[in-house]
């Protein structure tokens, strides 16, 4: 199991370090910046749809307990 | 061998109710019966039910044994499943299913009756009122509730080794079916005590081993209510799991538990990987969302939560090899390259499973509104999040909106909401309820009372969950015109 999780987290720091490249570092900062928009339009929406009032909805949400 | 691994899964909703009488009681009743008045309703029928025995073999009347309300809406639908009220909740139990992706398919059925049940009681209720619900399980104020599965196990099987080999488990896979929660409800901390955590059940749970659900909730429950031949088969309750909004996490969580199951009913576990404090150890796994934490086994190791399930993982691939994986119903090969591919996700770059993990997405959408927001630790608006995150109107989910990768096609949804599974005895239940459901008096997992239209009534019992199928009873319920005559043929 040791070996298991060196092997897999291991290779990819590895390959992470020998194949780095300015292409590479391209690649990641343009998916980054994709992850950071497509963030942001879910941050819209949600500050569309989110419960007006936090406060009031947090403490109104009470539930017994169950099962 | 492994017997096959019928499963199931039961999922208590929050409610909430806006405009109307708040009793979460008679809210629930009111929910389930505006869904099923279009039907004929068939009534559970209890006689069957033993909550209070135990798996150990000692006595109930000194534990505190779940109420069973048997004036609470209970109701079978014709897919085989159960709706019902459950203490305050309302609550649907799928019908049993051959496989992990059939159980998910009636989970996300099941979402759907809500779905619809939401809709049609707001035609019943008062102008503007409306019953708010929530696939999640705690209120954030320390009070939780159930999404609990449901296993088919060999009798054989000892049950203090059962215990022993399933905990690690238990323990350490709400690193991939974590629902994730903003803050701590651990007796004695503050919520802000903990900013979030990757479980919303881990702080509840106070006992390794017992019988109770709602008080000193155990890791392992040892509720022994087979429903079906006591002889030869166990059911294994399992309370200790987390409602997902992501169906591939439902997959992943049912997937991976039959399959160790089967690794246990096979003597296939040959590491140690007992822990030293199973309750600490849950509620250390749970708040620390970095995966760093470790536990300490009983041999005196300390591990991290993904280190157990690498060796699960490990064990399980040559289980594959040596034992092959049909009692997983078809399964196996797609849960095992599913689980190896969120573990290396969430030991490399835990992001990469937002599309899977609860916890992962829900957590990345959290901690991108707090920075957009300026917002620092437990905030009552990241919590206002995290609850909304689990609301079941489309147009309010926010886990409708992080990208979750869908597997389920619509039309099978569609279809699992009246038709039952093919390959269970709930084919059974389900194609008679749906055929004549004035000759059905009442129904449970393990029978079906019929009324032939004279004394006395005709109970079928079904002990055996792989009989009744489509392939058994199909072509007789087809070519019976009516129970009488159905009966008849059963008979012969």
């Amino acid at each position: 199991m040791a070996e298991r999780i060196q092997r897999s987290k291991g290779s990819d720091r590895d390959s992470s370090r020998v194949e780095s490249s300015a292409a590479d570092l391209d690649a990641t900062t343009e998916q980054g910046d994709r992850l950071k928009a497509e963030m942001d339009d879910i941050l819209d929406e949600i500050d569309d749809v989110l419960e007006t009032n936090a406060e009031d909805f947090v403490k109104s949400y009470v539930q017994k307990g169950g099962e | 061998m492994a017997i096959p691994k019928v499963c199931g899964i039961e999922t208590e909703y929050g409610i909430l109710v806006r405009g109307a009488d708040p009793n979460p009681v008679a809210a629930s009743s009111i929910l389930i019966n505006s869904y099923v008045a279009a039907a004929h309703r068939i009534d559970w029928d209890f006689v069957d039910e033993h909550p209070g025995q135990d798996a150990r073999g000692f006595s109930w009347e000194e534990s505190l044994a779940p109420d069973v309300e048997p004036q609470l809406v209970n109701a079978v639908l014709t897919n085989g499943s159960r709706y019902y009220v459950d203490h305050a909740h309302p609550e649907i139990s799928t019908p049993e299913c051959r496989s992990a992706s059939q159980a998910t398919l009636y989970d996300r059925a099941a979402e759907e009756i809500v779905r619809r049940s939401m809709s049609l009681a707001r035609s019943v209720m008062p102008e503007g009122a409306e019953l708010l619900l929530y696939k999640n399980n705690s209120d954030g104020k320390g009070n939780s509730y159930g999404c609990h599965e449901n296993y088919l196990l060999d009798r054989g099987v000892p049950f203090g080794r059962l215990v022993s080999e399933i905990t690690p488990h238990f323990v350490t896979r709400q690193v991939f079916i974590g629902a994730g929660k903003v803050g701590s409800e651990f007796p004695g901390d503050s919520p802000s005590d903990v900013a979030f955590q990757i479980s919303q059940r881990a702080d509840f749970f106070e006992e390794e081993v017992g019988l109770e659900t709602t008080l000193k909730r155990p890791i392992v429950n040892t509720r022994d209510e087979p429903h079906c031949d006591p002889l030869k088969y166990r059911r294994l309750h399992v309370i200790v799991g987390d409602a997902n909004m992501s169906e591939v996490a439902t997959f992943l969580k049912l997937g991976t538990t039959s399959l160790v199951l089967a690794m246990i009913e096979d003597g296939a576990i040959d590491r140690d990987l007992s822990l030293a404090d199973p309750v600490r150890a849950i509620r250390e796994v749970s708040h620390d969302p970095t995966l760093r934490q470790t536990v300490t086994l009983r041999n005196g190791k300390r591990l991290s939560a993904l280190d157990v399930q690498w060796s699960l993982l490990e064990m399980a691939e040559r289980y594959a090899s040596s034992h092959g994986l049909e009692c997983l119903g078809g399964d196996g090969p797609a849960i095992i390259t599913l689980w190896d591919e969120v573990l290396n996700g969430l030991s490399t770059s835990p992001e990469s499973v937002a599309d899977v993990v609860d916890w992962v997405a829900k957590k990345r959408v959290i901690d991108a509104y707090a920075e957009r927001h300026g917002l620092e630790g437990y905030d009552v608006r990241t919590k206002a999040l995290d609850l909304q995150y689990h609301d079941m109107r489309p147009e309010k989910s926010i886990a409708a909106r992080v990208g979750l990768r869908v597997d389920c096609a619509a039309a099978d949804v569609k279809r699992a909401m009246v038709e039952p599974p093919d390959d269970t005895r709930a084919y059974f239940r389900g194609r008679v309820l749906a055929k004549w459901p004035e000759s059905v008096v009442a129904a449970n997992w393990d029978s079906i009372v019929f009324d032939v239209g004279r004394d006395p009534l005709r109970r079928v019992p079904m002990m055996e969950p792989l009989r009744g199928t489509r392939d058994l009873v199909g072509d007789l319920v087809d070519r019976s015109a009516d129970v009488t005559e159905l009966l008849e043929r059963l008979g012969d």
